[in-house]
């Protein structure tokens, strides 16, 4: 098709949504709006997961990120009651100044981009990284340590988060 | 070249993700949304981690993607919690009301 193959048309194509859907979660005025739209682009980067077989983090990533982070942000936003009314505004001129700087950060790092020239490496013959006994095995043997201080993190944010909201002895 | 895909677009679909990111940090007003822009920064340096790691035939950059995710979760539990203590106590989550600390 033109040119392309099929799998450079779906990296395209998810490109372009992530990107759009990404605009929308900055631009859309209704938070509730917003997480769905981010809810959207991680679909879509699930996608490119898939595209660069990682599968098993493509599951993992859907699971993590659609299913239990973005559902924790529509319950404190429903919990707060937010909508277009509430939406607090900046003014324009720290709009404008926030989408030039980005701009030129966007400049600076494309710049470097275009002077690296194209990277050569091929990939090799194996493509199954990306499945669970490959990762399991890298995972329980070279990162074991990191691995179990994740889980004292864990651990130590889910104690933070029950202290921080719950409620003091006098508070009405 | 991965996939017929060379990296230089991986690189730069990441690049656009995370000034998406950052601008919405810089231009928006809700703390919300401000943590959910963190969010999209994080996910484009784990799509640009995820293609170095097939680019380079190695797991390892998968698994720091797992441990991203695990951060990116006790962030988001902590800070999701700070945010309702704030809005239970001034009935608002507008950063710039935030500003006890400036006098």
């Amino acid at each position: 098709m033109l040119g392309y193959t099929i799998t450079q048309w779906l990296f395209g194509i998810l490109s372009f949504l992530a990107i759009m859907f990404g605009l929308m979660v900055v631009f859309s005025r209704n938070p509730v709006n917003s997480v769905l739209y981010l809810v959207m682009t991680f679909f879509c980067i699930a996608g490119h997961y898939l595209l660069l077989n990682a599968q098993f983090l493509a599951i993992v990533h859907i699971v993590v990120y659609a299913g239990a982070i973005m559902v924790l942000f529509l319950f404190v936003i429903m919990l707060m009651n937010l909508n277009e009314d509430t939406e607090p505004q900046r003014t324009w001129l720290s709009k404008i100044i926030a989408a030039v700087a980005g701009g030129l950060m966007l400049f600076v790092m494309v710049g470097s981009l275009k002077g690296a020239g194209d990277m050569g490496l091929q990939q090799y013959g194996n493509a199954q990284i990306g499945f669970v006994k490959n990762l399991g095995a890298v995972l329980f043997k070279d990162f074991l340590f990191p691995f179990e201080i994740a889980s004292v993190l864990l651990l130590a944010a889910m104690v933070g988060a029950i202290m921080i909201g719950k409620k003091e002895a006098g508070e009405s | 070249m991965l996939n017929g895909i060379s990296i230089n677009y991986y690189i730069l679909l990441s690049a656009v993700l995370f000034i998406i990111g950052a601008v919405g940090v810089m231009a928006r007003r809700n703390s919300i949304i401000i943590f959910m822009c963190i969010e999209l920064m994080l996910n484009a340096v784990n799509l640009m981690l995820v293609s170095f790691s097939t680019l380079h035939n190695d797991a390892k950059g998968q698994v720091f993607v797992f441990f991203i995710m695990a951060v990116a979760a006790a962030e988001v539990a902590v800070g999701l919690a700070i945010l309702s203590m704030i809005y239970r106590n001034i009935k608002n989550i507008d950063t710039d009301l935030l500003s006890n600390l400036k006098n």
